[in-house]
């Protein structure tokens, strides 16, 4: 192997060496922290919320005029609801996941505990929750209609009976044995009984640290004048439901604004618009390097294939068979990728350590940088190829002739 | 001289049309690339009230939960209590002082043909005005002894009064929300600072408000918040109750207009926090900020890390661009070391030599500047697509023009300087012989 002559003729452009390394290496850096960022947002975004969220809209409304009584318009309103052709299911909601509002609230298992057991979103809703929301129950049981209590806005909510998500309940009984608990959701007695466990219902903040931590209220309860809700249309049948529904409501009570309908992949869209965007950014970031390093080195390639012309024809003209030449430059170009990589190694384990210090985020896991070792060992071996081939058509016959 | 050189450098630059396209292009993506992520970064973190921010502060009190703080790294909760706020709201310590929060009412038009609708409002102190200056098309604000009074009265925005009442003068007529009837007093211009820095417990991006009226009034109406409520301690049932439980859900601002003024608000606040400690609450320890706009904002991460992880990407995005060129241009440069040898054997000096190529140099950065204005201007379009809330964020002016134009330039010099210094380096006598 004719490393010895490569490395000779790299020391005599040293400093276009140091430049296409310097390239690689901050390419590598960049490449192996931008790929590992957009690799955790994909996965945030990729999380179930729990719920069926193709069929599924929610809406709100807001009553004024004197004598407008939110909660009797709140019970007309879902039975007119669960009667339209094209609703599988209707229920009344304070929130959904991914929809970045929500309440929030400590739950204990003593009472005038100091600090509570665990977080959680709760959703106050009617005895067509589960069904709605399309989440899967997978021990216990569902509300009965009869547990649904009339509750003053800005009460103490005590519910009788309540069902948390799996992750909730293993958080507050680590033994498993959650079902039949009763637990507080105020400092003092009353106690909630968990009568079910559902698989897995996120809370409103896709940024919380305890996502799955939701527990559902039995409660007709609105807000003032407003109430909202959930609604499940039947399989493919969800945007001429929406239409259905906006007109409906406004005829069935005019002295009421109905708010904009959100289907609930809308709802994820725009929770996740911030991560996505980044991810697009960051790809896009990616795309642009790796074609800028690839033409910087196909640049360089071509400018010494061209100042060594002669001596190709003269290697040429001593023996060398065209694939000796396209070998040299390919090694030559192996050579000045890895010293680049090596730089750029740790360059990319600095870059990792700078942002897990300024932004927490995680450790770049230690298989991207070998990856994209090969990755830009690649890029570099195609990037090269062109110029190298052309080297190697030099004719042996250039050498006797002068430029 | 000057433009011989630059006939040269375009003869040159055209002789190699693929190699001169790679270097523009090298420098106006790496120009628009980092000019798109710094432009959000710049107009994100700039000062929305340059000319007062020193002097507004936000007022921030420590009344949670002995066991856990509000926030992890102890810092106090950002919003108030209203027993709280109205007590720094009566003291009047300060030269004006405001309590706000997010409302959400129906608005019901007098005029059948446009249909109720939902608005935003803020409900706050007559001082509000003064302190954040927003510019009245018509009227002006009210008074505090309208605040003292509870008076019906409310300001609109550009918009609501466009809805309301076309665009004309409304001052003086009625406007209907949630069933009660308020008094026109003013009407703003259009009006939206690009960060929302007065509610950044609401959304630093958010739109501003439909209409605005009084604290007294609202309190009095019993409105309930619309924007963030948090709470700790058990509280009875009741609107009452509610007032005087430990839940926060009220913004206080203060604008102090002498550092004697800031150092004897500092004070009251450390007096009334130790007062309220010797009537039982307050249970942590004493944990008063007083913040002004800048520092606020920069507590309350406006810029946000992906925004900076984006720029100090695409600026080693940029550097690696760099990189490229000044190889290029090596290349380049060294590929004519006979032409140059030439010229110095006919007597070109070494300074003519470098003028030469740097304004060869020149030309490509200029060139690569005006494609990478063009690039950010595409840059920022896409962000604005990306991100729905960034319209106020992600369009240029003309200082980020000029910056755009100038880093354009800067970069290409120092991408030209290495390979033209080397130009210049080039022994005339060995080059002609090797011809």
């Amino acid at each position: 192997m004719e490393i010895r002559p490569i490395l000779s003729a790299l020391m005599r452009s040293k400093v276009s060496m140091i430049l296409i390394g310097l390239q690689v290496a901050l390419t590598l850096a960049i490449v192996c922290n931008a790929l590992f960022i957009i690799g955790q947002r994909m996965e945030r975004m990729n999380r179930p919320s729990g719920m069926n969220e193709t069929d599924t809209f929610w809406f709100g409304s807001v009553g004024f005029g004197q004598g407008y009584d939110a909660r009797s318009v709140l019970k007309s309103d879902l039975e007119v609801l669960r009667r339209m052709p094209g609703v599988a299911d209707a229920t009344t909601t304070n929130s959904v996941p991914m929809s970045d509002g929500g309440w929030q609230s400590g739950i204990s298992l003593q009472p005038k505990q100091k600090t509570s057991t665990a977080n959680s979103t709760m959703y106050i809703v009617d005895s067509h929750a589960l069904d709605t929301y399309g989440v899967k129950l997978i021990a216990g049981r569902d509300f009965k209609p009869e547990e649904i209590e009339d509750h003053p806005f800005g009460d103490r909510l005590q519910p009788k009976v309540v069902i948390v998500t799996k992750a909730l309940a293993d958080k507050l009984f680590p033994g498993g044995d959650a079902l039949g608990k009763p637990i507080y959701l105020d400092e003092d007695p009353p106690t909630s009984t968990i009568v079910g466990i559902v698989e897995r219902t996120q809370q409103p903040w896709i940024d919380s640290d305890t996502i799955e931590n939701s527990t559902f209220i039995p409660a007709f309860m609105p807000y003032g004048n407003r109430t909202r809700y959930l609604v499940r249309a039947e399989p493919g049948r969800r945007d001429e439901v929406i239409k259905a529904v906006e007109q409906k409501m406004s005829e069935v009570n005019p002295s009421r604004i109905i708010g904009k309908i959100r289907t609930i992949e809308q709802v994820r869209q725009e929770g996740y618009a911030g991560d996505r965007a980044m991810a697009i950014i960051l790809a896009a970031v990616i795309v642009a390097l790796l074609t800028i390093t690839a033409l910087g080195i196909v640049g360089m390639a071509s400018f010494w294939v061209a100042q060594r012309t002669k001596q190709i024809g003269t290697r040429r003209a001593l023996g060398a068979t065209k694939f000796d030449i396209l070998r040299y430059f390919q090694t030559e170009n192996f050579i000045i990728t890895t010293l680049g990589l090596l730089v750029g190694g740790v360059l990319a384990y600095a870059l990792s350590l700078w942002l897990m210090h300024a932004y927490q985020s995680p450790r770049l896991p230690w298989y991207y940088v070998p990856i994209g070792f090969v990755c830009l060992w690649l890029l570099g071996q195609i990037a090269v190829l062109g110029p190298a081939l052309r080297a190697s058509r030099v004719p042996p016959a250039v050498a006797t002739r002068s430029v | 001289m000057f433009a011989y050189y630059l006939r040269l450098g375009w003869a040159s630059l055209r002789r190699n049309p693929i190699l001169t396209t790679l270097m523009v292009l090298g420098i106006a993506l790496g120009v628009g690339t980092s000019m798109t992520t710094l432009t959000v970064m710049y107009l994100m973190g700039s000062d929305p009230i340059p000319w007062k921010s020193s002097a507004l502060h936000f007022v921030q009190v420590d009344n949670w939960d002995p066991a856990q703080g509000y926030n992890a790294d102890g810092s106090p909760p950002d919003q108030l209590t209203y027993r709280d706020a109205m007590a720094f709201l009566q003291a009047h310590k300060a030269d004006h002082q405001a309590v706000m929060y997010k409302v959400s009412m129906p608005v019901q038009p007098d005029n059948a043909d446009i249909k109720p609708f939902n608005s935003l409002g803020r409900a706050t102190s007559a001082d509000f005005f003064a302190m954040f200056e927003p510019p009245f098309k018509y009227g002006g604000s009210w008074d505090r002894g309208q605040d003292d009074q509870h008076a019906r009265v409310v300001v609109l925005s550009d918009k609501t009064n466009e809805k309301l009442f076309g665009g004309s003068n409304s001052v003086g007529r009625r406007v209907r929300l949630n069933d009660i009837d308020y008094d026109v007093v003013g009407v703003l211009a259009p009006w939206q600072p690009r960060i929302k820095f007065y509610d950044l417990t609401n959304g630093s991006l958010s739109a501003p408000e439909g209409f605005y009226l009084p604290f007294s009034t609202a309190i009095e109406l019993k409105t309930g918040s619309a924007g963030n409520n948090s709470c700790w301690n058990n509280t009875n049932s009741g609107w009452d109750a509610y007032l005087e439980s430990e839940c926060v859900w009220l913004q206080m601002w203060v604008q102090t207009d002498s550092a004697a003024t800031y150092e004897g608000y500092r004070a009251y606040l450390d007096n009334y926090v130790a007062e309220q400690k010797k009537l039982g609450r307050f249970p942590r320890p004493s944990n008063n900020r007083l913040l002004n706009v800048r520092e606020w904002m920069t507590d309350q991460k406006v810029v946000s890390g992906d925004v900076e992880v984006q720029s100090g990407l695409s600026l080693a995005f940029l550097a690696v661009c760099l990189l490229n060129t000044i190889g290029l241009l090596l290349s380049k440069f060294m590929r004519k070391s006979g032409e140059i040898g030439l010229r110095r054997a006919l007597g070109a000096s070494r300074r003519q030599i470098f003028a030469q190529h740097l304004i060869e140099a020149g030309v490509i950065g200029i060139s690569g500047g005006l494609i990478g204005l063009l690039l950010t201007f595409a840059g920022l379009w896409i962000v604005r697509l990306l991100y729905a809330d960034f319209a106020k964020v992600a369009t240029l002016d003309w200082v980020m023009v000029l910056a755009t134009i100038l880093l354009a330039i800067a970069a290409s010099l120092l991408a030209g300087l290495y390979p033209t210094w080397r130009a210049c380096r080039v022994v005339p006598a060995l080059q002609l012989k090797t011809q």
